[in-house]
């Protein structure tokens, strides 16, 4: 029997792009796992695709952390000293 | 953990400079998470400082069973939820909002098309020298903020302020399936706009 480039149980692209973020965090079964990878070994857009996001997420990883406001944190210590006189 | 032991004594002992790192750690990503149930920041950063003001009445009786930010964001939840509701505003989680896909239907071939659900227009790939640009940190900054609250709250610790994925199901009582739902509908709006910034500007 010979397979066609992308067989029955092949994923699509489309579907592909929705479990990126599963693949990613490695919460995926093995099985789809498998169907995954094969997937991107032979497709170079979906590749360009995981590449994309993982580029995002190290992208927005250098964004900066917002930082606590001075008055709420003088706020803050002032109810502390309160709470220890 | 080593750590917290030490910082818990201080706290208890009335030490202000520990208050103070904790308060420097944590309060930023409380008002976040705070704005995630209730409708306005102003409302967010209210819950965000009673919560504070529970932790130090409380303080003396916590056992350390949960690490302290766990704790912590445990009280926060509770109130934040409890005021969100007075405000007669929808829990947040009740749905998972949008159900647009991660990329354009537009982008894959139809199908009657010969490889359906195959790209017709794949992507090009980001530059990257540009990825770590002022400009391109502000179109990410952008995207986030347009985000529905639940997204960008849980976007926003995960990949900015490097949480993991247990702390965020922890400190919102999600299921870690809708955490992760709700990150790649986050993520996948964001390198939407990436890509739309990244590749009008290069034609």
């Amino acid at each position: 029997m010979t397979y066609s480039p992308f067989t029955y149980d092949e994923l699509s692209c489309q579907e592909l792009v929705e479990l990126v973020t599963d693949y990613v965090e490695g919460a995926m079964p093995d099985e789809l796992r498998l169907r995954f990878e094969s997937h991107i070994a032979r497709c170079g857009g979906c590749r360009t695709y995981v590449e994309e996001m993982r580029q995002t997420i190290r992208a927005t990883g250098s964004l900066t952390v917002e930082a606590v406001s001075p008055e709420a944190e003088q706020a803050l210590l002032e109810a502390f000293r309160g709470f220890h006189r | 953990m080593e750590e917290e032991g030490q910082l818990l004594a201080a706290l208890r002992a009335g030490d202000e400079a520990a208050f103070k790192q904790l308060i420097d750690r944590y309060h930023a990503s409380l008002v976040r998470v705070a704005q995630a149930y209730v409708p306005t920041r102003a409302l967010a950063e209210e819950v965000a400082q009673e919560t504070w003001l529970a932790v130090l009445e409380a303080i003396d009786r916590f056992e350390g069973r949960s690490s302290l930010k766990t704790w912590l964001f445990r009280i926060l939840t509770n109130r934040a939820k409890t005021r969100g509701m007075r405000e007669r505003r929808t829990l947040p989680f009740s749905s998972l909002e949008s159900d647009d896909g991660a990329v354009d239907a537009d982008r894959f071939r139809g199908p009657d098309e010969p490889w359906p659900g195959h790209w017709s227009a794949p992507p090009r790939g980001f530059p990257e020298e540009r990825l770590l640009a002022s400009e391109t940190r502000g179109v990410i900054e952008d995207a986030i903020a347009k985000l529905p609250a639940t997204q960008r709250t849980v976007i926003t610790l995960r990949d900015v302020e490097g949480w993991s994925g247990e702390e965020v199901c922890n400190a919102l009582t999600l299921s870690e399936t809708n955490q992760r739902v709700l990150l790649h509908r986050a993520r996948s709006s964001v390198r939407a706009a990436l890509e739309q910034y990244l590749e009008d500007d290069a034609t």
